[in-house]
């Protein structure tokens, strides 16, 4: 799909490119006009020259001069006029061509974001994938990585980033900023300027991003400080945000899955074993 | 700058998928990937580049030293370096450019200035 958006945005810069050439084509019109009407003003001081001695042709003359005049006239307001309009025209093709590199940028993120979550079927490389995400797409410094059990009602951590595990707390869904989060399924966002301390030190997360398969809670993304460069959230973090609610917690619940076929395969290996021994 | 040639030195599978797509809008380049600097010293040294990104924290050997070991190679003194670090790590980005790197980029990364990154730094070569 990128690819197709990257061939998308060249043949979009590729048009870009035709229109600053059609931009040239024009001027070079321009010029040549301006040199026709050169060499139609040296005829007219020519014949005015050859006309100057008789009264009628002098008349005849000036009449033809002054149509001339204003006919040109109207051609040079007409052409400045599509000037204009070709200039306000590249200058909105270029506007555009910004957006689209900018759309094309938000999408290789999403892309490489949804490609490492589902590229493993282990559930640690799943965490550390998230870690990875949340690290170099997001920008978060300190963050933790929160799961429950099927059917539990407490986010118990699994990774965390910038502090230690054994400190950071748990939450129980339902309660609080993250538990409240996760029980609605909706992303909390706090103002990351007013806060950002360290879950070891009771800080207050900034965001909590809600890990839900089929409206069940898998667990919680709860970002506590971003790095130093970030002073909030672009449009991307908040498509990041909406796109791990739902993949992360696909890619965990799926990972859960395969474990759990994994143990059940290898009992009935074990029963099978002992059954033709 | 066609058919110039660019190694990504990153631990982060993430990070390398995000330079690829960056850097892969650079008509004819080939882009080459290294999981670590000791993967990075030999694929530096078995061939050319002309620009190589280097990440700073890896395992193995990390983008400081992988650095100091390039730019002591007559060959590679002259290859553009850039370096990849967080906003917070401002003392190993110093040593990175005392060490020899030419430029900096800091996570989160963006598609766009990774490709000004790389476009400067290629014309150098040519």
């Amino acid at each position: 799909m990128i690819e197709a958006t990257g061939k998308s945005g060249r043949a979009r810069g590729e048009a870009v490119l035709a229109i600053f050439q059609r931009g040239a084509e024009f001027t070079k019109q321009l010029l040549d006009e301006n040199a026709r009407l050169q060499r139609e003003l040296a005829e007219v001081k020519r014949r005015q020259s050859d006309a100057a001695q008789s009264d009628g042709e002098w008349s005849k003359l000036r009449s033809e001069l002054v149509s001339k005049i204003e006919e040109l006239e109207n051609e040079n307001h007409s052409m400045l006029e599509r000037l204009r309009s070709v200039e306000g025209e590249n200058l909105q093709f270029a506007e555009r061509y910004v957006e689209i590199e900018e759309e094309n940028n938000n999408l290789a993120n999403l892309y490489v974001a949804s490609y490492q979550l589902h590229s493993t079927l282990d559930s640690a490389e799943v965490v550390k994938a998230i870690l990875e995400i949340v690290i170099n797409l997001i920008g978060a410094e300190v963050f933790s990585v929160h799961v429950c059990e099927e059917g539990g009602d407490v986010l118990v951590p699994v990774a965390v980033e910038g502090d230690q595990l054994e400190k950071c707390p748990e939450f129980r869904i339902g309660e609080g900023f993250v538990g409240q989060s996760v029980e609605t399924g909706e992303v909390a966002v706090a103002d990351p300027a007013t806060t950002g301390g360290l879950p070891s030190e009771a800080g207050e997360p900034i965001v909590s991003i809600p890990l839900r398969v089929e409206e069940k809670p898998v667990g919680a993304i709860v970002i506590y400080r971003l790095l130093q460069q970030k002073s909030g959230f672009s449009p991307l973090d908040n498509e990041l945000f909406t796109l791990l609610a739902g993949q992360a917690a696909t890619a965990i619940f799926a990972s859960r899955l395969y474990a759990q076929s994994e143990r059940k395969l290898s009992t009935i290996k074990g029963f099978i074993e002992l059954l033709t021994q | 700058m066609a058919g110039q040639r660019i190694l990504i030195v990153e631990d982060s599978p993430t990070m390398r998928q995000l330079l690829v797509f960056a850097l892969k809008r650079i008509r004819d380049v080939e882009i080459v990937e290294a999981r670590d600097g000791m993967d990075g010293l030999r694929k530096v040294t078995n061939d050319h580049f002309d620009l190589a990104f280097v990440d700073i924290n890896m395992p193995v050997m990390d983008g400081l030293k992988l650095i100091s070991l390039i730019r002591g190679e007559e060959d590679l003194m002259s290859m553009p370096i850039c370096v990849i670090t967080t906003e917070g790590a401002r003392e190993d980005r110093e040593r990175a450019i005392a060490l020899g790197a030419n430029e900096y980029l800091t996570k989160p990364i963006q598609a766009n200035k990774v490709l000004a990154v790389a476009r400067s730094l290629l014309k150098r070569v040519d």
